[in-house]
């Protein structure tokens, strides 16, 4: 038996090595590409070299603007998903009140909605009552499916934590708000922050609800290059995206290098 | 239990915490399936009005299914095909990670996560240059001169990767993959580690230690991991779109298509309350199957 485990092993290290290769080849592709000079419209395979693409991020104005209106609807939908559903996640894990059970029913079922339905449904709804498709019926869709992974990964997050911690702080005069700010905000800052890149990231990736709600107005990220992908395939799509990339590294780099560091220092 | 203990009975406070979330879900997510039931039974009275009718047309579910039943099936068929896959390759990687990866755990999983900070749509057009007829992945099989055998065992059809069944199950599969292995992870890691040195020390083999401790202990993580990927691949259609061809279309596509370029509303909806009952009676069952008890905890 001795003989045999660290064979098994081996083999589990390789597959997993593999997966990871696997996981990385588009990634490694999107980046190597930013730096091709396409042969014609699609930047799909591989002709020269150049750095013009990086000089040029915003060449493509279309794809600008609609990298602009993303940047925007993600912004209002993360910020107001990660309130609701911050506010939502506090209640349902740290009080017990009626109905409770029905909340973190309804909180799920967007969850295990496919995209397809709650796009068309939604479609229906603003149709039905005249709504003019937009700016604001994106962002409502887009709060909508950002909600229930913002309240569901803060309740993740808080769940066990000790909420005696407020009493301390009231029983030695501390008010309410200042409990709140001091004491309850600290704790589940870290699942808010958590939350709220989720929530963003979700937000500006989402394709297929998107279509259904954004009218001839309105085009997202996502929108422009799936339109467009039957006629072209710019270099600035590869660079937009790896610099979005390098961007959400940095950001959870710096996450788990500031955790590391107050986990060392003692406190 | 110190959560259980200072949870707090609220009079006022959780219903004002959860008021505006609650407002948002119940007027843009259940207000909205019902217009959608609601238009799913109407029809057009006139073809040159926008108005619809609720009369209750429950035909307009049969010809949903008997025009689209094809894009019906294949829709399911590949969506399990790659949720079976996602488990297939999710499951020994989640093992690795929480067991065997030591100190480079944290540095692993969130490396499971960095390609998902690159737009799907974008990582799906980069597996079309990876596929494509001048990509590295046939340019290796030629090299090698294996095209002849990767076409007998089905991996590419007619010396190409791209524009088959089998490229949309790839693709659906590994944009979805992450969502498998996450939630396997989460459930090997609660595993108390003495409960498999218990297993060792009544000389169990460590194939016998896994499938009476290890696996059933994380099938919670499975199934999680199991509806997070069917579901999404099932309504996906822009893997279809990108990486097959014209006898690939699943039905998100058509929906899409009736919606927006069609116009034919009644149908559309029909269509797409049928795709989500089918859904919602597949997990029913497949809880029933698992067993709700042993997943609820």
């Amino acid at each position: 038996m001795s003989d045999k485990r660290p064979f098994r092993s081996r083999i589990l290290g390789l597959w997993t090595l593999g997966v990871y290769l696997w996981l990385f080849a588009p990634i490694v592709v999107v980046v190597i590409f930013s730096f091709n000079s396409p042969a014609g419209k699609f930047n799909t395979s591989w002709n020269k070299f150049t750095l013009d693409n990086w000089a040029h991020p915003f060449r493509k104005a279309d794809y600008t603007e609609a990298l602009i209106t993303s940047l925007q609807v993600a912004a209002v939908a993360c910020l107001v998903a990660t309130i609701f559903g911050g506010l939502m996640a506090l209640a349902t894990s740290r009080y017990e009140f009626r109905g409770k059970g029905l909340v973190n029913f309804i909180l799920v079922l967007p969850l295990t909605t496919p995209e397809i339905v709650m796009g068309s449904s939604l479609f229906t709804l603003f149709f039905a009552r005249d709504v003019s498709f937009g700016f604001t019926t994106v962002v409502i869709a887009h709060i909508l499916f950002c909600l229930s992974f913002v309240a569901l990964t803060v309740q993740a997050r808080v769940r066990g934590f000790d909420w005696s911690l407020e009493d301390a702080a009231m029983d030695l005069g501390s008010t309410p708000w200042r409990t709140f700010r001091t004491v309850t905000f600290p704790l589940i800052l870290p699942g808010i922050a958590a939350a709220g890149l989720l929530s963003f990231a979700l937000s500006i990736d989402d394709y297929i609800i998107t279509s259904f709600i954004a009218g001839d107005q309105t085009t997202t990220f996502p929108m422009r290059i799936f339109n467009a992908n039957k006629t072209e395939i710019p270099a600035q799509v590869h660079v937009i995206a790896t610099a979005l990339l390098f961007i959400a590294i940095s950001l959870m780099a710096i996450g788990a290098w500031r955790t590391v560091r107050r986990n060392a220092t003692p406190a | 239990m110190a959560g259980e203990s200072s949870l707090r009975k609220g009079r006022k406070a959780p219903y004002a915490l959860i008021g505006p979330g609650m407002l948002w879900l119940i007027l843009f997510f259940l207000v909205p399936m019902w217009t959608l039931l609601r238009i799913a039974l109407s029809e057009k009275p006139n073809a040159f009005l926008p108005d619809y009718e609720l009369t209750w047309r429950w035909a307009n579910f049969s010809d949903a299914i008997s025009r689209f039943q094809p894009e019906l099936i294949r829709s399911f068929t590949y969506a399990g095909v790659a949720t079976i896959l996602c488990i297939l390759i999710g499951y020994p990687l989640a093992y690795f990670v929480a067991f065997k990866a030591g100190r480079f755990r944290a540095l692993l999983l969130g490396l499971i996560m960095v390609p998902f900070f690159t737009s799907f749509l974008i990582r799906t057009i980069a597996w079309q240059t990876i596929l494509g007829q001048d990509g590295p992945a046939l340019g290796v099989l030629k090299a090698l001169s294996l095209v002849s055998v990767t076409d007998a065992i089905g991996l590419t059809s007619n010396g190409a990767f791209l524009n088959t069944p089998q490229a949309v199950i790839g693709g659906l599969t590994y944009n979805f993959v992450a969502f498998m292995i996450l939630p396997i992870y989460v459930s090997l890691e609660k595993i108390d580690p003495r409960l498999m040195e218990a297993a060792r020390d009544l000389y169990s083999t460590p194939a016998a230690a896994f499938r009476k401790v290890v696996l059933p202990l994380s099938l919670p993580g499975v199934f999680a991991g199991t509806l997070l990927t069917f579901i999404p691949a099932a309504g996906d259609y822009i893997n279809a779109e990108l990486l097959g061809n014209v006898k690939t279309g699943m039905i998100g596509s058509q929906i899409s298509k009736l919606f927006l370029k069609e116009s034919n509303y009644p149908e559309a909806a029909a269509l797409s309350f049928i795709f989500m009952a089918i859904i919602t009676v597949g997990v029913l069952v497949y809880a029933k199957i698992l067993g709700t008890e042993e997943l609820s905890a």
